[in-house]
């Protein structure tokens, strides 16, 4: 079991490295290979119409002349333990783990993303609850009583679900369930913190919209995980010692089939920070997702260096999770373990 | 509307048993040619994957002929009517002669402008549509030619070679399903300058998305692939080529590669519709194809700030990448289901 648990993390901590330099090589290498000179990507680090003073301080604090190899350890080094920006006479830091500087407006870049960061995970979180209890929920159902009525609209409206983007519902609910109809309100993003209600309110309509998208893959996968399960001999000797088909169906039946469901949770949860950009935008919500693609406009890009990094790091976390979750859900992993 | 994956066949159907015994037989001694007969013949008993087979067809050739069918039925997609638009609330006109009828919020439809035209420009909705097909399909196609390149390549090796080297590769695949995608496209487009390897505006775009598509989406493909190599490379037509002295070039090339091509059409067909909503989700956020040309992505985000007075200019795009990604997940479920031995009986 220790060593399981070992293994996995020796992984995740592989995957976290692998991770970030792949987006290392995005930002510092590929432009380079695309014939981008040290003064070019300078550029694109200050934002808007720089001066040639500024792109060379540029250069020089970034280190953008330097061999790729040194920019690598300069970028891990700055990651790690942080690194002090001097402008003039004032000294910024950026405190470890620095994600990077954003020098259009000259602050470190992290702060400002987990300014944000309660947004995003107020919607992908809310969402999940629903979109797991959902889709699982109709999925069961529809294995239970295969070839019913409800199971034919049930999985044609996931076939819809999985067919339909969120930037076509998503504007579609705000046309016709806000704007047309008022059945939900128009209103503002309020933190949990300091409204709970409104908070509830204002999220409802994203959370469903997104759940609506992810129940139609869980629903199929629990549904054909369950037909399988549900020919299964041990299911059989289940019913025939008496239980009752409740028990059958949500005790032994249901569970092999949560496996499969944790693999995809833990990656959809992962993906969040990056995924829910489109559902950001559509509802704007100014969350993390949001913020990077404002980021593409303003050409800040340290700002979505940070972002991808860290949207990296929060899949890794949530793969890793995951796995230290098997066991508990899968007795068989802690005996093969 | 079922999902053609549940629809079991129907016992009384007199030709069931013979086709399951065909099967098994097809199997068994490895002919291909009468596995794909029987794969043909449960494809058009399945209706809903051979309509939504005529829709992927329909939608090709509307791309392919998107210039005639615009010149024929519309107007050049990026040719502006002015004349026929509110100039004040940017809304086409109910009637173009009385302008003060008012505005249409349900798109200036006419036997002109089959579906209407866009707001504050008055391009011609239909010929941008079709258009958009053209954009929309051949992004996707591109980019599941390179996954498929890819990922054939590396999933054969991964699955044929085996011990590190196929540790390696399956490490990789894990490593690359686990990127966040949306963010690095996002950032390549921020990052790659214009003009990189002669190709600028849309032509760069088209190649950044295909890239990144194609760079992280490879291990759907390989995975699939590895593991067919891994079971074919034990079967017996195998061995007795290895008993003849054929080398692992022939081997690999002539006796497994052929028969990987249906696995990995079929699961090709399931990517292309993932990599259009990718395309999509990428113009709709402003870093994917660039106006003017039409995309059915950024057609939905020019339509924005209409939707409260006029929601009717988001019903076509999207529905447009509805139908689209539907039919081709329709049809890639019904080539799955009738290429899989498991759902014979």
């Amino acid at each position: 079991m220790l060593n399981y648990i070992l293994r996995r993390l020796g992984a995740g901590l592989l995957l976290l490295v692998v991770v970030t330099a792949v987006t290392f090589w995005i930002f510092y290498v590929l432009p380079r290979w695309a014939g981008v000179t040290p003064q070019g990507m300078a550029a694109m680090y200050v934002g808007k119409a720089p001066t040639p003073e500024a792109i060379q301080a540029t250069v020089d604090r970034l280190g953008l002349d330097q061999p790729i190899a040194v920019q690598f350890v300069e970028f891990l080094r700055t990651l790690i333990f942080g690194q002090e920006f001097t402008f003039g006479r004032q000294t910024v830091e950026c405190a470890a783990p620095c994600l990077g500087y954003s020098f259009s407006t000259n602050s470190p870049v992290l702060p400002q993303i987990l300014d944000r960061l309660p947004v995003t995970l107020s919607l992908g979180l809310g969402a999940a609850v629903i979109w797991v209890i959902g889709g699982v929920g109709v999925g069961v159902l529809s294995a239970v009583k295969k070839g019913s009525v409800f199971d034919r609209l049930a999985m044609g409206a996931a076939l819809a679900g999985v067919s339909l983007p969120i930037y076509f519902t998503g504007l579609l609910a705000l046309a016709f369930l806000v704007h047309q109809w008022g059945l939900f309100p128009v209103s503002r993003y309020v933190p949990f913190t300091e409204d709970p209600v409104a908070w509830y309110q204002v999220m409802l309509l994203p959370w469903i919209t997104l759940a609506f998208l992810h129940a139609a893959q869980y629903a199929r996968q629990t549904r054909a995980g369950m037909l399988e399960t549900l020919n299964e001999d041990y299911i059989r000797t289940a019913r025939a010692k008496g239980l009752s088909e409740r028990k059958v169906i949500f005790k032994h039946a249901l569970r092999p089939t949560l496996t499969p469901i944790l693999t995809i949770l833990g990656l959809d949860i992962g993906m969040v920070l990056g995924g829910a950009i489109l559902t950001e935008k559509v509802f704007s919500l100014n969350g993390v997702g949001a913020y990077a693609i404002d980021s593409i406009v303003s050409k800040d890009l340290p700002v979505i260096l940070g972002v991808t990094l860290l949207g990296a790091v929060f899949i890794v976390v949530c793969n890793l999770i995951v796995d230290l979750l098997y066991p508990v859900v899968d007795p068989r992993v802690r005996i093969t373990a | 509307m079922s999902a053609p994956s549940q629809v079991p066949e129907s016992a009384e159907d007199a030709d069931t048993a013979d086709v399951a015994a065909a099967a098994t037989q097809g199997r068994s001694d490895a002919d291909n040619r009468s596995l794909k007969q029987i794969a043909w013949q449960r494809l058009r008993r399945d209706k809903v994957a051979m309509i939504s087979g005529v829709v992927v067809v329909l939608l090709i050739l509307a791309a392919i002929f998107a210039p005639l069918l615009a010149k024929w039925f519309g107007h050049p997609p990026t040719q502006f009517h002015q004349d026929l638009i509110e100039p004040s609330r940017r809304l086409p006109y109910i009637d173009p002669a009385n302008p003060d009828a008012g505005v249409d919020r349900w798109g200036g439809i006419s036997g002109d402008h089959l579906l209407g035209v866009e707001p504050t420009t008055g391009r011609d909705l239909f010929s941008r549509i079709l258009y958009g097909a053209q954009i929309s399909l051949l992004v996707a196609f591109l980019a599941t030619l390179v996954c498929v390149a890819l990922g054939t390549i590396l999933g054969i090796i991964a699955g044929y070679v085996g011990g590190w080297v196929d540790t390696l590769i399956s490490r990789a695949m894990d490593i690359f399903l686990a990127f966040p995608l949306m963010l690095f496209a996002i950032a390549l487009v921020g990052v790659i300058p214009d003009g990189v390897l002669g190709l600028t505006g849309n032509g760069l775009r088209i190649g950044v998305i295909v890239f990144i598509i194609g760079f992280f989406n490879w291990p759907y493909i390989a995975r699939i692939v590895r593991g067919q190599t891994l079971a074919l490379r034990e079967r017996e037509f195998v061995e007795a080529a290895k008993s003849l002295g054929a080398g692992n070039r022939h081997i690999l090339l002539k006796e497994i590669l052929p028969n990987l091509i249906t696995p990995v059409i079929v699961y090709a067909t399931l990517l292309i519709p993932t990599n259009i909503l990718f395309e999509a989700a990428l113009s709709f956020l402003g870093v994917g194809i660039n106006p003017p040309t039409p995309s059915w992505g950024k057609m939905l985000s020019e339509a924005v700030p209409f939707f409260r007075e006029a929601p009717y200019f988001i019903i076509f795009p999207g529905m447009a990448i509805f139908i689209t990604v539907l039919a081709f997940n329709l049809f890639g479920d019904g080539l799955r289901d009738a290429f899989d031995p498991k759902t014979s009986d």
